[in-house]
């Protein structure tokens, strides 16, 4: 039998500071420029140091994800439903360092903040559930003039550059990113320049439970390094430019080079959206291509 | 000892035609002549004989038509109900198949087409693709799950359209735009104005509200001041990558909804288990349909190595009886290219065909003296990395490759930036699931090739645009 | 088709494909497939060609010059067969520039009857044999109805296959009484009379099945391969005999020798015949456009043919009283 153990009455504790890191490719580095920046709360204290990312590392996110890319895409919708339950899982499990993060992150209350959290873990519920059935509500045959069967299938669009919400740092987060990969798309996120310690915690979420290396890659830092080189990237397929709510002209400009390879892009709203409500299903549906097949009906 | 079988001629009578000297444009239900008064000639391309002058819309006349249009938008079309905007529609289908001979036709007049093209593919697809979006009219709050609200039009829709399917393409364009409670303004291509003209005639023979569908004619300028005008709210493309993409940097930052069907090098892959004589009528169909003027023409024949020889062996002998000629004839299966400008385009590639070391095979045909030719072509010997393989051609001319697996098949078939269709050739089900479901395109035709329906979704990945025409999917690019 | 020959000899390669049942199953599934939908759209893109004026006058004889005119009733009689063979060497007695058919197809027990009265004509007696139409009989009984045709005088003979064997997958054996047939139509002088064989395609449901049946006929030695008895739907159609039409043209390419397509049963028009025609035309190429590779098995189609030639000499539309019942 041991004594309860006793803090000393005397000092107070030194915290151990965690570094905050990139998530590509299901490691994480470093930015390989060797910057960093310091992440405040609300209130304008000190949180973290969070990596910058380059254009370098953007690009490696991005060759990351074209890795990922079939083997995540040609795994069973009911199997992605699976990795992302279990991401839910896990991040229900840490649900008291999400609480604290989104709180100090975000400035909001502590109930509110918990909110969050129980409204992100459902999110991730709701959204695994969709994995095996977006294909029968979005999909189908078509009735064609003539001797064909004639089906269509949605699939996912490639490698998707998410520019994350920057208000919203872990509910937003999650609406962005979970519509994206459940879908079979793999992802770069540029996190909330602001507000990145949910999206790094997040990663270890990710890294921690079944989603393989390189289906999600987490950027944070400027966004004015990484979304240039993610827009204009000829290997990215389609843009979502959630996080620049509010920056029409950047808005804009990334809509211009995205245009280069005809990214599909999902443009910003006037406002960022409500989190808490239904998302319907645009979210997915913006990142899918429908596929149509035909085949002669003979004997 | 066997003689002959030479079809005598057997042309389509040009009577049924009534073609204009001058068109004005099409703005507000009723024809007026363009601001600045400026025209331009269209041609026969099979005779380069000049069919009629046509107004070229400036920005003040693309002003005017999107005005007609708002007014239409607003004060009537918006507001009909469903059922009687669908009655319309109906109306429109019906006068387009009375009428099938004599757009079909002038199809084939402006456009270089053989009629038996226009009168069997055509015309009565620009017919069912009415029937079947007017259908949809009264049922739109059926039509698409998981939106927040009633579906809701977007307003005017600016639709600029291409050369090769003139009428279809106006057809795949105004059917769903109208359908879902849209007007719009549209131009044709400047070189096949006429059935788009036609058509605004059949507007008005069918009582349809003026302003709700308004044609400008023009070329390109017409097209930008169309696209860039800022009471537009939905725009929707069917032309080159080139175009496409500078369509997509213009509309960056405005809140304009854009459809996108672009280029494509299509394969056709045919594995040695094929059913080698459809697979060769699908890899004829493929490129020689419509003079290979087609976005989704398979334009690359991917032939597995065991087989090869044997493919190319009935290809050529299939090739030697296309009849090449005069697109009004019934019996001929390849027209003439639409326009000088195209020729040359496909003279100049094939050119490089020849400088990078393929070889290029044609059946003995002989070209007519006046107009725009180019005979069945195809080029054997050809690897991947040739501009015949990976660019845009748009003309009949097949570039022949082999491949040893169907990983390789799918992996050749997939190196391109572009994305809208495949042709899939095997009696073996689960390859050809299997390919179909690797292949990164739009549409995947199995064991059959260059089929369209109105229920069928069609639209590309990546370069080849974006969006669908075609089926409820069609319906999402004009809806809000 | 002229004096018949020995039968052609089948190069190595296959040859090799008749040795045991096991390698003729081998060689005629490794055969391409057919893709129904593809091969009716093709048939029916040809059908669409137009054929007007010079084309039609000269498609309008030839096709008189292929039709195997032909009477295969219980209620046949000799009086019934002269009077059709009369008129297979004059279809149109009003005017002496219309050809005569190719030949006169009737049972075994009239051949007799058509012989004597087609001496000299140069319009061939065909006839039907091994059992008519089923082929259900002792392959004994087959040969003999045979060897009778032969002895009787008939030019041509035209077998059926046995169908349940084919589709049961006895496909040697089916090939073994073909060339038993082929043995029985020599004749002691060394000439032979011609073999055509009829597949019933229609019993035989599938274009996979058109296509191995073509080649198992010709692997047997047929001169010509036909499609049906008229007895059972569907006869002749364009598809199949589009099918047919690939075969022999593929055939040729493999072994030089040219084999003869018959439609038959159901072909009444001369739109129809057009159509058939212009299949022979593009598909197996214009060497086919002779009657000794290419017939038509009809009756009411020459009287069509007829009225249309008139038409086109006359500029006049006719009436079935300006043309012979039989």
């Amino acid at each position: 039998m041991t004594a309860p153990l006793e803090e000393p009455a005397t000092a107070r504790r030194v915290e151990v500071r965690k570094t905050y890191k990139l998530f590509v490719g299901g490691a994480f580095p470093r930015s390989e420029s060797g910057r960093s920046y310091v992440v405040q709360d609300t209130a304008g204290r000190f949180l973290a140091n969070a990596s910058a990312a380059s254009r370098k590392d953007a690009r490696n996110a991005v060759q990351a994800a074209r890795k990922a890319f079939a083997g995540w895409s040609s795994r069973t919708p009911y199997n992605r439903g699976q990795v992302l339950y279990r991401v839910a899982e896990v991040l229900e499990g840490r649900r008291a360092q999400f609480i604290d993060e989104v709180q100090r992150s975000e400035g909001v209350g502590r109930r509110q903040a918990r909110a969050l959290v129980n409204l992100t873990v459902d999110r991730l519920v709701w959204y695994a559930g969709w994995a095996d059935k977006i294909g029968q509500v979005v999909g189908g045959t078509n009735p064609v003039a003539g001797p064909y069967l004639n089906f269509s299938v949605p699939e996912p669009t490639g490698v998707v550059a998410v520019l994350a919400p920057s208000g919203s740092s872990l509910l937003g987060l999650v609406s962005v990113l979970a519509p994206v990969i459940v879908t079979g798309n793999t992802v770069v996120v540029a996190s909330s320049h602001q507000r990145p310690l949910p999206a790094i915690t997040f990663s270890e979420v990710l890294a921690t439970s079944d989603v393989p290396g390189g289906v999600v890659n987490v950027l944070t830092g400027p966004l004015g390094d990484t979304a240039p080189t993610l827009a204009s990237h000829l290997d990215v397929n389609a843009v979502d430019l959630i996080g620049l709510v509010g920056d029409a002209e950047r808005a804009t400009e990334l809509e211009q080079s995205a245009a280069d390879n005809l990214k599909r892009v999902l443009r910003a709203p006037v406002r960022e959206p409500d989190w808490a409500r239904d998302p319907g299903l645009e979210r997915m549906t913006a990142f899918l291509e429908t596929k149509t097949v035909w085949h002669p009906i003979g004997v | 000892m066997a003689q002959p079988f030479d079809y005598a001629p057997a042309p389509e009578s040009r009577s049924v035609v009534d073609i204009r000297s001058s068109y004005g444009l099409f703005i507000g239900g009723e024809f007026v002549d363009p601001v600045a008064g400026r025209s331009f000639k269209t041609l026969n391309p099979a005779t380069e004989e000049v069919l009629a002058e046509v107004s070229d819309a400036d920005d003040a006349d693309v002003d005017r038509a999107v005005g007609a249009a708002r007014r239409a938008f607003t004060r009537v079309w918006s507001r009909m109900s469903g059922r009687d905007r669908s009655k319309y529609l109906f109306r429109i289908a019906r006068v387009l198949q009375e009428r099938g001979r004599e757009l079909a036709v002038l199809e084939s007049i402006d456009n270089g087409k053989p009629i038996k093209e226009s009168r069997d593919v055509d015309v009565p697809l620009a017919a069912q693709w009415f029937f079947y979006y007017a259908g949809w009219a009264d049922k739109l709050d059926y039509a698409l799950p998981g939106r927040p609200g009633p579906p809701r039009p977007l307003g005017v829709a600016g639709q600029v359209i291409p050369w090769n399917f003139p009428l279809l393409m106006l057809a795949w364009k105004i059917a769903p735009a109208l359908a879902c409670g849209n007007t719009v303004v549209l131009k044709p291509a400047e070189t096949t104005p006429l059935t788009a003209l036609l058509f605004a005639e059949i507007c008005q023979q069918a009582d349809l509200p003026a302003g709700v569908v308004n044609i400008v004619t023009g070329a390109g300028a017409t097209g930008r001041a169309l696209v860039a005008h800022e009471d537009v709210d939905k725009v929707a493309f069917t032309g080159s990558t080139d175009v496409g993409k500078s369509i997509a940097r213009a509309v960056a930052g405005t809140r304009k909804k854009v459809t996108l069907e672009l280029g494509g090098k299509g394969a056709n892959i045919v594995f040695d288990d094929a059913p080698l004589d459809e697979a060769v009528e699908g890899v004829v169909n493929g490129i020689f349909f419509n003079q290979g003027q087609v976005c989704c023409a398979g334009s690359r024949l991917l032939v597995q190595e065991s087989v090869a020889d044997d493919v190319l062996d009935r290809l050529k002998h299939r090739m030697a009886t296309l009849r090449v000629g005069d697109p009004l004839d019934k019996n001929t299966d390849v027209g003439a290219i639409n326009s000088a400008e195209q020729l040359t385009r496909i003279r100049e590639l094939s050119a490089s065909g020849d400088s990078e070391g393929a070889e290029r095979w044609s059946p003995p045909c002989d070209l007519p003296a006046h107009g725009f030719w180019f005979p069945p072509t195809i080029f054997t010997g050809v690897s991947q990395a040739h501009r015949i393989a990976r660019e845009e051609i748009f003309g009949p001319v097949l570039s022949v490759l082999t491949f040893r697996t169907p990983g390789e098949a799918v992996d050749k078939a997939n190196n391109t930036p572009f994305g809208l269709s495949v042709g899939v050739w095997s009696d073996k089900g689960s390859r050809i699931m299997g390919a179909a479901g690797r292949l990164r395109a739009g549409v995947v035709w199995a064991n059959t090739f260059n089929r369209f329906d109105p229920g069928s979704p069609f639209g590309g990945y990546q370069e080849s645009g974006y969006g669908r025409e075609g089926g409820r999917h069609g319906l999402a690019a004009y809806l809000r | 088709m002229g004096a018949g020959t020995l039968l052609s000899p089948v190069p190595e390669e296959l040859s090799a494909a008749t040795g045991s049942d096991a390698a003729l199953r081998r060689f005629l599934h490794g055969l391409p497939g057919v893709d129904q939908v593809g091969a009716e759209a093709r048939a029916s893109a040809l059908a669409g060609r137009s054929v007007k004026a010079t084309a039609k006058a000269f498609a309008i004889d030839l096709a008189i010059r292929m039709v195997d005119l032909t009477t295969l009733e219980g209620a046949d009689t000799r009086g019934k067969v002269r009077a059709l063979s009369t008129k297979a060497m004059r279809p149109d007695p009003a005017d002496p520039t219309c050809p005569a058919v190719a030949a006169v197809c009737v049972y075994p027990d009239m051949v007799g009857t058509a012989r004597a009265t087609l001496a000299g004509s140069g319009v061939h007696v065909a006839s039907v044999a091994t059992a008519f139409p089923s082929g259900r009989a002792a392959p004994a009984v087959k040969l003999a109805d045979a060897r009778d045709a032969v002895q009787a005088g008939a030019d041509e003979i035209d077998m059926v296959i046995d169908r349940g064997a084919f589709l049961s997958g006895r496909y040697l054996e089916v090939l073994d009484q073909i060339v038993a047939v082929g043995e029985v139509c020599g004749r002691p002088d060394g000439t032979r009379a011609h073999l055509k064989v009829i597949c019933e395609t229609g019993e035989l449901q599938t274009y996979d099945n058109v296509r191995r049946v073509s080649w198992l006929a010709m692997l047997a030695g047929a001169d010509f391969i036909k499609t049906s008895t008229g007895k059972v739907q569907p006869a002749a159609t364009l598809p199949v005999t589009l099918v047919m039409l690939e075969a022999v043209r593929d055939f040729r390419f493999a072994t030089g020798r040219q084999v003869g397509v018959k439609p038959a049963g159901g072909i009444r028009t001369t739109k129809e015949a057009l159509a058939y025609l212009v299949m022979v035309n593009e598909v197996a190429g214009t060497d086919w456009l002779d009657p000794d590779l290419f017939r038509f098995g009809a009756s009411s189609l020459l009287n069509d043919l007829l009225m249309q030639r008139m038409r086109m000499t006359t500029g006049r539309y006719s009436s079935p009283d300006y043309v012979t019942v039989d």
